[in-house]
C-alpha cells in the first residue's frame, strides 16, 4: 500500500556573534567549562539582559535572504521550564512576534527537480548550557559557556515529502547561513541542529500524527533517522497500531531511536512577553541598509559559477552550495588555472575524504592552495593522475606542499620520449609471443591487448612513465611491426 | 529654622540636608556621625528589627574615606552622609537576602547600579534593611528575619515591603534609605511610618542589581524624613543605565532646583474613586485637611475620575505574580542560595529547595502567577490584565490633560496590628488600592506625612506625570514648609524637644 511522508524541520543555527545575545560573554567554542559565563549567564539575582544588536542584524540578513517579511516590531518572550542547564529556568525566545515572518527556501534535487519549501517564520532566542552526565560520579556537571549563545530558529512548513528533500533543504539552509556569514555551520560543534517532525499518511488524506526527533547534527544522521522513523510509523499503522505524538531521540552511531517524552508529559511553557526587554522596533532605513550590504547568496553564486566557470548546473550546485566550499573552489581554481580538474578533485577525492572523516572543508587538512599546487603539476605533466593520488594522500597526512612531496618521494613522471621509447623497445623485444598474438589478432580485438604492454612498460618505469606518452609510442611501434 | 536650633539637634535627628551642612561646616566628621548611627542601631534596633545586616567595619572605612575626600576638597553630592540600602539591592561582598531564607547565604559579587551611584556620591552604607520576603507583602510580616516593628507603636506593622527602610528612617536609625516599590512598597510604609518616600517614573532608576519581583512594575526610590532629602537622594539614585534595557535615556535634572517654587496656580486632581468606602474616616479627614492647606497656597483642586481604579488591584494581582513566577524560578538550588540537604535526585532537589527556601506568601504568588500564565488561562487572565493595564494608564493620561498632579490618600488606614490581616491575603492586597495603579501606569508617586490618627501617621499621596518628579518634590516641599507633620517623631525617638510643636 502506498504511503506519503510529511516532514517539517525546525533548524537551530547559532549566530556567529562574538558575544552572547544578552551578555558580553564570549561565544567561542571549546573553552574550559564555565569560563565564558558572566553573572547574567548564571542568572545571578538582579542581573538584566541587554540585547546584542548584531544578533538582530544577522536574523534580519537571514530573513532577507529567504525573501521573508521582517517584523517592524518583535517581542522576546519567556519560555518557562526547569532544567539545570537553563539558569533562569526560562528561555528568552520569540513566539507571537518573531523577527522573521513567512518566506521560502528553494531546493534542487539530484534529478534536477526544483521545489520551494515554505518557511513559517524564524525567531531569535538564546541557547541553553550543557549538562554533562559523565565523569561526575553519578552527578551531572553543568557547563554554562553555551548558555546565552544567540540562535535563530527556522521553522519550515510541512512541505517536505522525503529524506532527500529534507537533506537538500537542510543543506540549502546551511549554504544560506554560511554564505551570509551569520553562522559558522560547524555541525559537529552543534552550530546547526535539526529537529525533524515526521508523519505519514495515505496520499490525499489529512496529516497523520507526527513525532519530533530532536537535535540531529549531521545530514547523514538526518537521512538515516527519517528512513528509520518512516518505516517505524508505517509498520506501526499497518500492524493496526497508532502513532503517538512524542519527542524522540536518535543516536547516529547506533542508528537507533527512542522515545524521550510523550505529549502528555510535555511542559506547559507558560510563555509571556519578557518584561526586562522592550519590544524592538525597526525602521525601513535600517532594514534597507542591511539589504544593500547582503553578501552573494547561494542561488546567485550558482548561476555565476555556471557562467564564469562553465560548470554544469549540478556541479555548480555542489561547488557553490557551501560558502566554504565555494571559497575553496574559487581560490584553488584561480591558482591552478584548470577549472575542470579542480572541480573534479574537489567533488571527488577531497569530498570523499572529508566525508569519510567527518571533516568540514573549512578544516580540510589539504587547503585550497595546496590542492591547486598539486593540480598544477598534474596539468604540466610532472605527475600522473595515479601519482596525484599519492601526493594528495601525503598532503592529507601533513607531509607538506605538492612540490616537496613530489621531490621527496621521487614521484616525477618520465615524459622524456627517448627514455620511454627505450622502455617500449625493451618490452617489445621481450614479448615475442604477445607480439605474435597481437599481429594475428582481429583488428577489433587489438586495443584490448594493449593492456599487457602498458602494464609491462609502467612496471619497468616503476610507474613513473607518462601514460599518455606510453600509449602513443607503444601504438606507433606496434603499428610499425605489423 | 535657624542655625542655633539645627546645631542643638542630636546627630541622628538631623536631615540629610542638615548633615551635609554640618559636614561642610566642620561641625562633625562622617566618622563621628557614622559611629553615632552605628551605636544607636546597636542600642535600639533590637526593638525595631529594621536592619538585617549592619556593616560596622565597612561603614567606618567608607566614612573615613569620605572625610579624607572632603579634606582634599573632593566633595561629591552625599560625601560622608550615612544611608541604608534595602536588602533587595545587591551589594558586592555583603550578604543580600531579599528578606528570604532562599538568599540567606547569598553574597553577590557585584553592586547594584543604585548602590554604585551612592558609593560614587560618597555616601556611607550603614547596613541593609529588613523587608518583606522578595518584596511581597504590605506589613513586613513575611520577612524571614522576623517582622519590623513600627516605631510609632511597636504592636503595629510598619507597612511593606520596604518596612525596614521606613522604620529605620522613622526611628532615626538612618537619615535616609533606599527602597523599592512594585505596588506601593515605598509609599505605603512611608505613610504608615510618618516619613517621606518617592517612587520615581518607571525607567528613571536603574533596576540592575535590584532583585526582581515584577520587572515591569519594580522601581527603586528614596525614603527620608523630608521632600528635600528625597530630592538630594534622587539626584544620586536616578541615572540612565545601559545595563538595564528598560532604563530611560533622559537627562537627570537637579531635583532640588524647583523646591522653593510657589504653588499658586497649580491644578491638583482629586480622584473621586480614592475617597470611597474602605477609606478610614480619620485618614480621609487628614488628607482633606492637607488639601485645604494647599488651597491656601493657591492651588486649585479639581475633581477628576479615574474610572478603572477598581480594576487596578485585580489586574496587578495577575501581572505581578505572573512576572514573579518566572523571575523567582532561578532560585533552584543549582548555582547559589539555599539548597536542600541530601537531594535524592533533581526533582527532589528542586521541590525541597523551593519548598524550604520560600515562605507562604511567595509560594502563593508563584502559584497564582503560574496559573494565570498556564495553557487555557493566559487569555482570560494575563492578556486581559494587560488590556486593563492599558485602560488604567489611559485614565491617567486623560487626567493629566486637565491637572498637574493628582492627590489622595496613600493607604486606606493607618498602621494595623500584627496578625490583623495575616489570614486574609485579599484584605492585605487592598492596602495598596491607591498606590497600585501608578505602578501599572509607570507613573511617579510620593507619600508625605499629613496628619495623625490615634497617634498614628497618615500619608498624603502625590502622583505626578511621567518624569515630573521635580514638580512632585516641589509640592511636597512647599507642603512641608507650611506644616509640621514630617517633623513629628514617635515617642522617645527625637532627643530634643520638638522644636516646631504647635506650629499649626
Amino acid at each position: 500500500m502506498e504511503w506519503e511522508t510529511v516532514i517539517g524541520l525546525e533548524v537551530h543555527a547559532q549566530l556567529a556573534t562574538k558575544s552572547k545575545i544578552f551578555s558580553g560573554s564570549s561565544t567561542a567554542f571549546g573553552a574550559e567549562p564555565n569560563t565564558q559565563a558572566s553573572g547574567l549567564d548564571l542568572a545571578m539575582p538582579g542581573t538584566l539582559p541587554v540585547p546584542n544588536e548584531q544578533a538582530y542584524r544577522y536574523a534580519i540578513m537571514f530573513g532577507l535572504a529567504i525573501d521573508a517579511e521582517i517584523a517592524k516590531t518583535s517581542v522576546f518572550e519567556r519560555k518557562n521550564y526547569f532544567y539545570p542547564d537553563l539558569p533562569k529556568a526560562y528561555q528568552t525566545t520569540q513566539l507571537e512576534r518573531p523577527i522573521v515572518g513567512a518566506g521560502h527556501v528553494d531546493i534542487e534535487l539530484a534529478n534536477g527537480t526544483k521545489k520551494s519549501i515554505r518557511i513559517h517564520h524564524a525567531h531569535l532566542e538564546e541557547d541553553a548550557g550543557k549538562s554533562l552526565h559523565e565523569d561526575f560520579h553519578g552527578m551531572s556537571g553543568i557547563d554554562l559557556n553555551r548558555a546565552g549563545t544567540p540562535l535563530v530558529e527556522i521553522v519550515s512548513e510541512p512541505d517536505i515529502r522525503n529524506a532527500e528533500e529534507a537533506v537538500a533543504f537542510a543543506k540549502k539552509l546551511h549554504s544560506i547561513v554560511t554564505s551570509l556569514g551569520i553562522c559558522d555551520g560547524e555541525m559537529s560543534q552543534g552550530s546547526m541542529r535539526f529537529d525533524v517532525n515526521i508523519s505519514v499518511r495515505r496520499p490525499g488524506e489529512a496529516f497523520g500524527t507526527r513525532t519530533e526527533t530532536k537535535n540531529l547534527n549531521s545530514f547523514r544522521f538526518m537521512e538515516d533517522c527519517i528512513a528509520l522513523e518512516v518505516e517505524r510509523q508505517i509498520d506501526l499503522i499497518e500492524d493496526g497500531g497508532k502513532v503517538i505524538q512524542e519527542t524522540r531521540l536518535y543516536n547516529g552511531e547506533t542508528k537507533q531511536a527512542r522515545s524521550m517524552r510523550s505529549k502528555e508529559e510535555a511542559n506547559d511553557y507558560r510563555y509571556f512577553p519578557c518584561p526586562d526587554l522592550l519590544p524592538v522596533v525597526l525602521d525601513d532605513d535600517y532594514i534597507e541598509s542591511i539589504r544593500q550590504n547582503l553578501p552573494e547568496l547561494p542561488d546567485a553564486r550558482h548561476d555565476r559559477f555556471m557562467e564564469q566557470y562553465g560548470l554544469s548546473s549540478y556541479d555548480a550546485n555542489i561547488l557553490s552550495g557551501d560558502a566554504n566550499m565555494a571559497q575553496y573552489f574559487e581560490t584553488a581554481t584561480k591558482v591552478s588555472g584548470d577549472t575542470k580538474l579542480t572541480a573534479n578533485w574537489i567533488m571527488g577525492e577531497l569530498s570523499a575524504r572529508l566525508n569519510a572523516e567527518d571533516q568540514s572543508i573549512k578544516h580540510s587538512p589539504v587547503n585550497a592552495e595546496q590542492l591547486a599546487g598539486m593540480i598544477t603539476r598534474l596539468v604540466d605533466g610532472t605527475i600522473s593522475s595515479k601519482m596525484a593520488k599519492q601526493v594528495f594522500e601525503a598532503m592529507w597526512n601533513g607531509e607538506g606542499a605538492a612540490d616537496e612531496i613530489i621531490e621527496a618521494k621521487g614521484l616525477k613522471q618520465v615524459s622524456d620520449s627517448g627514455a620511454i621509447e627505450a622502455m617500449v623497445d625493451e618490452v617489445i623485444a621481450n614479448s615475442d609471443k604477445q607480439i605474435d598474438n597481437y599481429r594475428n589478432a582481429d583488428e577489433s580485438k587489438r586495443p584490448k591487448m594493449l593492456g599487457y604492454f602498458v602494464g609491462q612498460i609502467m612496471k619497468a618505469s616503476k610507474g613513473q612513465a607518462n601514460p599518455q606518452q606510453v600509449n602513443e609510442i607503444l601504438l606507433k611501434k606496434l603499428n610499425e611491426l605489423i | 529654622m535657624n542655625n542655633s536650633i539645627t546645631n542643638q539637634k542630636a546627630l541622628h535627628d538631623k536631615t540629610i540636608a542638615e548633615i551635609l551642612a554640618g559636614l561642610n561646616a566642620g561641625e562633625f566628621t562622617s566618622v563621628e556621625i557614622t559611629q553615632h548611627f552605628l551605636d544607636r542601631i546597636k542600642q535600639l534596633d533590637g526593638t525595631y528589627n529594621s536592619y538585617i545586616t549592619v556593616n560596622e567595619a565597612s561603614a567606618l572605612a567608607q566614612a573615613e574615606a569620605a572625610d579624607k575626600r572632603r579634606a582634599e576638597g573632593d566633595v561629591p553630592a552625599l560625601c560622608g552622609v550615612p544611608i541604608a540600602h534595602k536588602d533587595i539591592f545587591c551589594t558586592n561582598g555583603v550578604r543580600t537576602s531579599c528578606g528570604s531564607k532562599m538568599l540567606d547565604n547569598f553574597v553577590p559579587p557585584y553592586d547594584a547600579t543604585v548602590v554604585e551611584n551612592f558609593a560614587n556620591a560618597g555616601a556611607v552604607v550603614l547596613g541593609k534593611t529588613n523587608m518583606d520576603q522578595f518584596a511581597m507583602g504590605s506589613s513586613n510580616e513575611t520577612s524571614f528575619y522576623g517582622p519590623v516593628k513600627n516605631p510609632w507603636d511597636t504592636n503595629t506593622v510598619p507597612g511593606g515591603s520596604s518596612g525596614g527602610s521606613a522604620a529605620a528612617v522613622a526611628a532615626h536609625l538612618t537619615p535616609g534609605a533606599t527602597a523599592t516599590d512594585t505596588g506601593g512598597s515605598i509609599r505605603q510604609p512611608a505613610a504608615l511610618c510618618g516619613i517621606t518616600g518617592l517612587k520615581p517614573t518607571y525607567g528613571r532608576v536603574s533596576r540592575w542589581g535590584m532583585i526582581a519581583f515584577a520587572s515591569s512594575l519594580d522601581q527603586g526610590g528614596p525614603m527620608a524624613r523630608t521632600a528635600e532629602d528625597c530630592a538630594l537622594m534622587l539626584n544620586v539614585m536616578a541615572s540612565f543605565d545601559p545595563k538595564d534595557s528598560t532604563s530611560i535615556d533622559r537627562e537627570v535634572p537637579n531635583y532640588t532646583a524647583n523646591l522653593n517654587q510657589p504653588l499658586a496656580g497649580l491644578k491638583v486632581g482629586i480622584p473621586k474613586e480614592y475617597f470611597k468606602e474602605g477609606l478610614n474616616p480619620g485618614t480621609e479627614q487628614a488628607v482633606r485637611d492637607a488639601l485645604a492647606e494647599l488651597e491656601k497656597q493657591g492651588v486649585t483642586l479639581i475633581s477628576i475620575s479615574l474610572p478603572h481604579t477598581k480594576l487596578a488591584v485585580p489586574a496587578y494581582y495577575v501581572i505581578a505574580p505572573a512576572e514573579a513566577s518566572a523571575n523567582l524560578s532561578r532560585f533552584d538550588g543549582v548555582r547559589y542560595g539555599h539548597r536542600c540537604d541530601d537531594p535524592k535526585d533533581l526533582r527532589d532537589m528542586y521541590m525541597r529547595t523551593r519548598a524550604e527556601g520560600f515562605g507562604d506568601e511567595v509560594k502563593r504568588r508563584i502559584l497564582v502567577g503560574a496559573y494565570c500564565l498556564s495553557a487555557g488561562y493566559y487569555d482570560a487572565y494575563y492578556r486581559k490584565a494587560q488590556q486593563v493595564r492599558r485602560l488604567i494608564k489611559q485614565d491617567f493620561v486623560d487626567a493629566f490633560e486637565q491637572v498637574d498632579v493628582i492627590m489622595g490618600p496613600t493607604s486606606p488606614s493607618p498602621a494595623f496590628e500584627f496578625g490583623a490581616k495575616g489570614d486574609d491575603p485579599v484584605a492585605m492586597y487592598l492596602e495598596d488600592i491607591y498606590t497600585i495603579a501608578t505602578n501599572l501606569a509607570g507613573l511617579p508617586g510620593m507619600s508625605v506625612p499629613c496628619g495623625l490618627v490615634d497617634d498614628k501617621p497618615v500619608g498624603l499621596q502625590i502622583i505626578g506625570n511621567y518624569f515630573d518628579e521635580s514638580r512632585m518634590l516641589n509640592v511636597a516641599h512647599q507642603f512641608q514648609q507650611a506644616t509640621h507633620w514630617h517633623q513629628q517623631t514617635p515617642a522617645g525617638i527625637a532627643s530634643e524637644a520638638k522644636d516646631t510643636e504647635g506650629a499649626e
